[in-house]
């Protein structure tokens, strides 16, 4: 480094050069990659966004099979939630954990409108913009009170919030005017409201159980709603909004109207929130509050698909929900779930583990490892190695040599459960080739937990699954996978 | 008035309020210092809970024991405070640590993750279904010589052991923080974090020990739960939890009375909207106290007003 104070390369005192040239140091790759990156870098998003549209709408042309038709709109419903979450915590910076129970009230709000709960059946046009609306004014009105509180507080009061929806729907089946009228059953209680009418505007109706048809509706709302959000993102509002999530305190000193503009975001989001509850409503004929609620897993879910594309980035909730969705989808499956658990695990090895030498090393150690355990336990114990693995063919028949099997692994899968937690922890602690040889017995007590505990039970497997990447991800990348890491100035 | 109804209600109130505010003190110490909502801090609340549970199974039983209650007690107390305090320094030591100078946003959804863990974790591993704490003898009501209580107000040896204990482990706490030199060292962190590092105070020690107490309370909590209330199962920290915190904001978070108080409150309120008005709208009544504090008195009852500096 030169310290010449002439060369006009040096730093220089007092010139913030280091934020100033933040985007020119961002390392260009060399080669091939570094050329299609660049070029990647000119296409406007938007194009992207038309590429994703008109491969979502070749979906249900490509297959007639429901099912996928189904995780379709399901990924669609999810990517409408991360959108509507995307403004009030990607843009605006407001924790908002109560969002959950705005996509219940609309689907609520949809199912006594158009069903024979209070007889009325309204038709969908009407009842869409007047859902959204109320929605989008009771945003307004749990941020009103809120207005005025730092980012924790808003988070407590939300998620109170959220928990307060769920438990008042969910015994909502006999309820008074401040104890004085006679019981009204509003919500259904824990029944739920069934037999929601289908979207019909003017007479013409969808299907029952037309998921093709849902899944265009959503489509098309979702593609209208992401380019209205790329304008809104360049917009006054937009940038007003990032200014306020960067420093609220120096976005208020420079004229901002901080209070309207928190209220404008919560609003936005509990707006498009309820636009997917009433396709929720509508695609599924029937609600449950216990679908709304915090041990679903679906306020966890939505923000891990945020946070995993990155908050504040269009292309973010796309990638996010279909990466999420898509993967907590093929969890349901043991057979796919074991192919997914081991090329994961070998993919994260061969892209984290250098020298090469060493990769080598840890797999064959593993294979070596879990065949000499398995020999001694059949010698030793013959009913460890007689149960049955969860996915059949050349795996599985592989996996039954490798794995010991108990015939009744519920008791020592959970022990190696909790030991497993513990061993990934010490492996963190390790240095070096110490951590490289504590390794080998983990994996292999992660595939003994795997194919005796995990894969059992996945419905339980698929949430852990969810904690822990947020809690790796959020310890690798606190920006997110696609986020850019913001240049923090103190 | 009904006098029966009122004396219940007050006792029950007392007894929740004890766990809140137990709960709520170590929500509101780690706030204090680390300014992290950790919401996971409920769910090592479960994990003490489940601690003493195994226990109280493993030894018989309050209705056929091995050994005298007194020291079931003492075990049950000391395994689960024990148990949730090392949980809680392996949080932070895993989850929290790293994400210390991170945008705020990140440990909050660390914070999510974890709790989101422990709760499938523990479905997982001790199944679904709620357990009950075999402690009947203790939900006797008291008769005292000479002093009989109204005949269906009860209070039951279960709620005096709550509430003494909750006592005992406050003042324990207060003198703690109060006198001795790592009190001290917990109070100037979270009075201002950087200048004690410079007045060489060891900041990452003070964080485990603050993760410690604020986790071993939670622990005490979940056995004091137990005993008076019986139930346990994966996902009663969430809820516990979330009163707890909700304790420490209305108390004023980052105080210690302050999240006695809370917890109080949020029980008494709890308990006599469910006996007055209606189980449904005893949350939309804490709720309204929430939303009511924050208008009134944003710092809480007995916190003070930070004054930000720019």
């Amino acid at each position: 480094m030169s310290t010449d104070p002439t060369d006009p390369t040096a730093p220089r005192v007092g010139v913030d050069e280091w934020v100033a040239s933040h985007e020119q140091r961002r390392v260009e790759r060399p080669g091939l990659l570094g050329v299609v990156e660049r070029t990647l870098a000119q296409v406007p998003s938007p194009a992207f966004y038309l590429g994703f549209a008109v491969a979502a709408a070749l979906l249900p042309a490509v297959t007639s099979n429901g099912y996928i038709i189904d995780v379709g709109l399901n990924t669609l419903l999810y990517m409408l939630l991360a959108l509507g979450l995307n403004i009030t915590v990607g843009y605006a910076g407001l924790l908002d954990l109560g969002y959950v129970a705005f996509y219940g009230f609309a689907a609520y709000g949809y199912a006594m409108l158009a069903s024979p709960q209070f007889g009325l059946h309204w038709d969908t046009l009407a009842v869409i913009p007047l859902v959204v609306i109320a929605t989008a004014f009771l945003g307004f009105l749990v941020a009103l009170p809120s207005r005025r509180l730092v980012g924790d507080y808003l988070a407590i009061v939300t998620l109170f919030f959220g928990e307060l929806f769920a438990t008042v729907y969910q015994n909502g089946e006999s309820m008074t005017v401040f104890g004085f009228s006679r019981k009204y059953d509003v919500t259904g209680g824990p029944n739920g409201i069934p037999n929601i009418d289908q979207f019909h505007v003017f007479g013409a109706r969808i299907g029952a159980l037309n998921y093709t048809a849902y899944y265009y509706v959503a489509l098309v709302f979702f593609m209208v709603l992401l380019f209205a959000m790329y304008l809104v993102d360049r917009s006054r509002t937009g940038r007003a909004w990032r200014s306020l999530r960067e420093d609220p305190l120096a976005a208020e000193l420079m004229g901002m109207p901080v209070n309207r503009l928190k209220l404008i975001a919560f609003a936005c989001g509990a707006g498009i929130a309820g636009l997917a509850g009433t396709i929720f409503a509508a695609a599924n004929t029937a609600v449950f509050a216990s679908e709304f609620d915090f041990t679903s897993g679906l306020l966890i879910i939505v923000y891990a698909m945020l946070i995993l594309g990155g908050a504040g980035s269009l292309g973010g909730v796309i990638v996010g929900a279909l990466v999420v969705n898509v993967s907590l989808e093929v969890l349901r499956d043991p057979g796919h779930a074991t192919w997914v658990f081991y090329t994961l695990i070998c993919a994260t090895l061969v892209a984290r583990m250098r020298p090469w030498r060493w990769l080598g090393a840890i797999i064959a150690g593993t294979a070596a490892f879990g065949f000499v355990v398995h020999a001694i336990v059949s010698a030793a114990w013959p009913r460890g190695v007689d149960g049955q693995a969860a996915v059949g063919g050349v795996l599985g028949s592989g996996l039954r040599h490798w794995v010991v099997l108990p015939s009744n692994p519920t008791m020592i899968g959970n022990i190696a459960f909790i030991c497993l937690v513990l061993a990934v922890l010490v492996l963190t602690l390790l240095h070096g080739s110490m951590q490289k040889l504590a390794m080998i017995p983990t994996l292999y007590l992660a595939a003994f937990v795997w194919e005796n505990r995990l894969v059992v039970e996945p419905s339980i497997t698929r949430l852990i699954l969810v904690g822990v990447i947020l809690i790796v991800l959020m310890n690798a990348r606190p920006q997110g996978l696609l986020g850019t890491s913001r240049v923090e100035i103190v | 008035m009904n006098w029966n109804l009122f004396v219940t209600e007050l006792v029950s109130g007392i007894t929740h309020g004890s766990v809140y505010a137990l709960i709520a003190l170590g929500y509101s110490m780690v706030y204090g210092i680390l300014k992290l909502l950790n919401f996971a801090h409920g769910d090592i609340y479960m994990v003490g809970s489940f601690i003493g549970f195994g226990i109280i199974t493993v030894s018989g039983g309050a209705t056929n024991l091995g050994m005298p209650v007194w020291l079931l007690l003492f075990v049950m107390l000391f395994c689960a405070m024990l148990g949730g305090g090392l949980l809680g320094v392996m949080i932070e030591r895993f989850a929290y640590r790293r994400l210390r100078n991170a945008p705020r946003i990140a440990p909050l959804i660390t914070a999510l993750g974890v709790s989101f863990f422990l709760e499938n974790a523990a479905q997982l591993v001790l199944g679904a279904q709620y357990r009950s704490y075999n402690s009947f003898s203790w939900k006797n009501p008291i008769a005292l010589h000479g002093f009989t209580l109204p005949a269906q107000a009860r209070i039951s040896y279960a709620g005096v052991i709550v509430i003494v204990g909750t006592v005992v482990l406050v003042v324990g706490l207060t003198l703690f923080v109060q006198r001795t030199q790592l009190g001290k060292a917990m109070r100037a962190t979270s009075f201002d974090r950087e200048a004690a590092s410079m007045m060489g105070i060891d900041v990452d020690h003070v964080i485990v020990a603050t993760f410690f107490i604020g986790s071993a309370l939670a622990g005490a909590a979940g056995v004091f739960n137990g005993i008076a209330y019986q139930q346990v199962w994966p996902y009663m920290g969430f809820t516990a939890g979330l009163y707890a915190f909700i304790a420490a904001v209305v108390g004023g978070i980052g105080s210690l009375p302050g999240a006695v108080l809370g917890g109080l409150t949020i029980g008494l309120a709890q308990s006599f909207s469910i006996g007055y008005i209606s189980s449904t709208f005893s949350d939309a009544v804490v709720f309204g106290i929430l939303i009511a504090v924050m208008i009134v008195r944003p710092s809480g009852l007995l916190g003070r007003a930070a004054v930000s500096k720019v």
